[in-house]
């Protein structure tokens, strides 16, 4: 089984996936596509990743004046 | 034909390449791209349009974060400014990861801003409260495109 990263009682380390709780989960909206993989020991959280895709990007609208108002 | 009052696209993305300066502006060494950084904001910051520059205030700590953030990896960091339609637009060239790090206090938002101009401010970038543990968060970018571009000048 894969070495998961995990952080259990302030010690960083590699723990193997078979003795971890694997729970994942997702967000789908306008403005971003996000995917999290969670890993418990013992009822307590010890590693988390996430995986943002943006969709929503930051945009800027021109304008030109015209003469005379 | 008419004329037709516009302003002309080639200028969205010439100042997406700094070609133009209607103000005083920076003395540049070189013809080169600048380089650009990405840094990671706690939920309860107040981030936004108002914001100038890179702050360590109100930015996420903890174990494998670096005060400023990451680089942008790509070569050049962004994909060279162009234009489809009146919109011109540039995208970064690679995802922003954030390696091997926890970071406990939830953040929600990701500052771009330009390191070689005296860590200007670029754009903010929202999404759902995070928190990492021990663990990695990847930031893909949209496609670059005048729809999605993650910078458009429409």
């Amino acid at each position: 089984m894969p070495m998961i990263s995990t952080l259990i009682n302030g010690v960083l380390g590699e723990t193997d996936e078979s003795l971890l709780e694997k729970r994942t989960g997702e967000l789908d909206n306008d403005n971003e596509y996000t995917t999290w993989v969670e890993y418990w020991y013992e009822g307590v959280l010890v590693h988390r990743s996430a995986h943002v895709t943006l969709k929503r990007n930051v945009s800027a609208e021109s304008a030109v004046g015209g003469f005379g108002g | 034909m008419a004329n037709s009052q516009a302003m002309c696209t080639s200028f969205k993305v010439d100042l997406l390449n700094a070609i133009h300066a209607f103000g005083t502006t920076v003395v540049r060494g070189a013809t080169t791209p600048d380089s650009f950084k990405a840094a990671l904001y706690l939920a309860s910051a107040s981030l936004g349009a108002g914001t100038t520059a890179y702050s360590a205030t109100g930015e996420v700590s903890g174990s494998g974060y670096s005060a400023g953030g990451v680089d942008l990896t790509g070569s050049p960091d962004w994909i060279a400014p162009t234009s489809t339609s009146t919109t011109a637009y540039s995208t970064p060239t690679a995802s922003i990861v954030f390696t091997t790090v926890t970071l406990s206090t939830a953040f929600d938002a990701v500052l771009i801003y330009n390191s070689t101009q005296s860590n200007k401010a670029v754009s903010v970038h929202t999404f759902g409260s995070q928190t990492i543990t021990a663990g990695t968060l990847t930031l893909t970018m949209p496609t670059n495109d005048n729809a999605t571009g993650l910078i458009r000048l429409a």
